[in-house]
């Protein structure tokens, strides 16, 4: 009886794919989502960029930058934030309702599942992240070909990371109510404390230290200078761009390695 | 190779000092429809965690097709359908997308795979509603779209838990009518938990599980002939009293369960003309009857099913 029974698992890239679709199918059919995550952080931008404007004298780049145009790439990169860590936080509702547990009994590698739905919001936030990305030439950044190309590709590095991040918080969460926390004590300083708001140079030594710690100060760093590489003058950057790139690049394998480890772990006693 | 589909033996797991299971042994045979009936906290729901992989037991074996759930999941998962008491469907995706995600967990992909969908529709008779939002269906036609799932990758077993709950009178017959076609037309044995006495009643085969032991295994019918001969009822607002009458001057066994006094007798119907007169003021209805899947619950435990749901 069991020789007719195949026996191997089923293929991980078909897993990953489909619950990669699943996420953008989501997505798509619940509009305000795609509203919600593009507002905050434009509305944000006005009124931060606006308020700040007069006060903001950024001693370590030109004078030409304006603090509009200095918070921009920050707003973006909070857009991506938005959107990453809302995605993957939705694994709490899919285990909530029900979804999860029906995963959970199929043959296919808790990694593949986890994975799927990372690349899902990672999507989702790049697809975000490159909508605000076209309001870039108005505020009279020189975007070419190879500037959105590098913003893009730091841009993915970022959201690869926060992706991950959001399901390792997620994945061992037993309701949103406690997310709520998480994202006012830890991912909201996060972004405060990465540059996008106030420049590295200007801080205080004491948040200087936090700002290098954080590795988010990395991935805005890499972005910003993607996203100038083709203009003549640039926002000073917090670190050399070699040191961004691989601490945005570790950062975001070390998430994911981490989420997938996590999640194929041996499930807990009853749950 | 053997012919059983579940097999489980001395199977013992406990929470903290609370012990779940008790060496509790299960057979289930191919094609065959099987209940683990109990009242709720009997331990059904944690078996059925252990056949699904989703729990370790503390010992004793389960093999699902002849595999080990704990030693090999991966193995059992692929000849498993599973269908949760909880819904387990994505609502913001259709009836269709479901289908299409779960068979691509179980490597099922492509023409084959939409086949498989096309059929699971048409038997479930959820084809019209393919392509709507789960969220827009009725709790009976989303709990046939779950089953739909369950079969879709053509498990040799498939595990149901607490199939009927939530569903109404008409939306229960017609889940039996789904479960009859699925016996008619795929080579796969069934296992449901289930605390209702009718649903057990219509299976191949029963275990009842009480307080994580079992204390009734085989066909309904063989079940049911464990009772004496018949069962009579008397209702009456004072049980005890009645019972003592009726050990003091008719000289059989009665037992009081809640405000009924049960006597298990195999000349059931030629007693009552004697108990009416013997009991005539405090009675307030007699009844004569084969016995139930309740009755057997009682014979073996001494308690009521029902008034262990209602604590």
């Amino acid at each position: 009886m069991s020789g007719a029974v195949a026996v191997q698992r089923a293929p991980v890239s078909l897993a990953v794919y489909s619950m990669w679709r699943r996420e953008l199918t989501r997505f798509w059919r619940q509009k305000s989502r795609l509203f919600g995550a593009v507002a905050t952080p434009l509305l944000f931008w006005l009124v931060l960029g606006a308020g700040f404007g007069g006060s903001f004298s950024h001693s370590a780049s030109d004078s030409d930058t304006n603090y509009l145009e200095y918070f921009f790439p920050g707003t973006v990169v909070l857009a991506v934030l938005f959107t990453a860590i809302y995605s993957t936080i939705s694994v709490i509702e899919d285990r909530q309702e029900g979804f999860l547990q029906g995963v959970m009994v199929a043959p296919v590698s808790r990694g593949g599942i986890v994975a799927g739905k990372m690349l899902g919001a990672t999507t989702l936030a790049m697809a975000q992240g490159l909508l605000m990305m076209l309001i870039a030439p108005l505020i009279g950044i020189p975007c070419t070909a190879m500037s959105f190309f590098y913003a893009l590709l730091a841009l993915f590095g970022v959201a690869f990371g926060l992706s991950g991040l959001g399901l390792m918080i997620a994945w061992s969460m037993e309701s949103t109510s406690g997310f709520h926390a998480i994202m006012n004590l830890l991912l909201m300083p996060m972004w405060l404390l990465s540059g996008a708001v106030f420049p590295l140079s200007d801080a205080h030594s004491l948040i200087k230290v936090l700002m290098y710690a954080n590795p988010l100060t990395y991935g805005v760093s890499a972005f910003r200078s993607g996203l100038y590489h083709s203009a003549k003058s640039a926002p000073a950057q917090a670190a050399p761009l070699t040191a961004c790139i691989l601490v945005t690049a570790a950062f975001a394998i070390l998430m994911v390695m981490g989420s997938i480890r996590l999640a194929n772990r041996p499930s807990r006693n009853g749950r | 190779m053997s012919e059983l589909a579940i097999e489980v033996s001395d199977l013992t797991k406990s929470f903290n000092d609370r012990r779940a299971l008790d060496r509790v042994a299960l057979q289930v045979e191919s094609k065959h429809i099987a209940a683990l009936l109990g009242p709720n906290g009997g331990g059904k729901t944690t078996l059925f965690r252990i056949l699904a992989t989703l729990l370790q037991p503390d010992s004793g074996s389960a093999r699902i097709c002849g595999f080990d759930p704990v030693t090999a999941p991966d193995r059992v998962r692929r000849v498993l359908g599973v269908v949760f008491q909880s819904p387990s469907l994505d609502k913001k995706l259709t009836a269709a997308e479901n289908l299409r995600h779960h068979g691509h967990l179980f490597g099922m992909r492509g023409r084959s795979l939409e086949r498989r969908i096309g059929v699971m529709l048409e038997r479930f008779d959820i084809d019209d509603r393919a392509n709507d939002q789960v969220e827009t269906l009725s709790g009976g036609l989303a709990r046939r779209v779950e089953i739909a799932k369950g079969m879709l990758p053509g498990p040799k077993v498939l595990l149901l838990d607490e199939p009927s709950t939530g569903l109404d009178p008409v939306a229960r017959l017609d889940l039996w009518h789904q479960l009859d076609e699925v016996r008619s037309t795929e080579d796969v044995a069934v296992l449901m938990t289930t605390h209702i006495l009718d649903e057990a009643e219509r299976c191949d085969r029963v275990t009842i599980l009480d307080a994580g032991c079992v204390v009734a295994a085989g066909t309904p019918a063989s079940l049911k002939g464990q009772v004496g001969g018949e069962v009579i009822r008397i209702d009456s607002d004072q049980p005890q009293a009645i019972m003592e009458r009726i050990s003091q001057e008719m000289n059989l066994t009665a037992d009081v369960v809640g405000r009924t006094v049960r006597i298990e007798s195999p000349e059931g119907a030629g007693l009552i003309p004697k108990l009416a007169e013997v009991l005539s003021d405090h009675v307030q209805t007699i009844t004569l009857g084969h016995p139930t899947l309740e009755d057997v619950f009682i014979h073996q435990t001494g308690r009521s099913f029902n008034r262990e749901r209602e604590e």
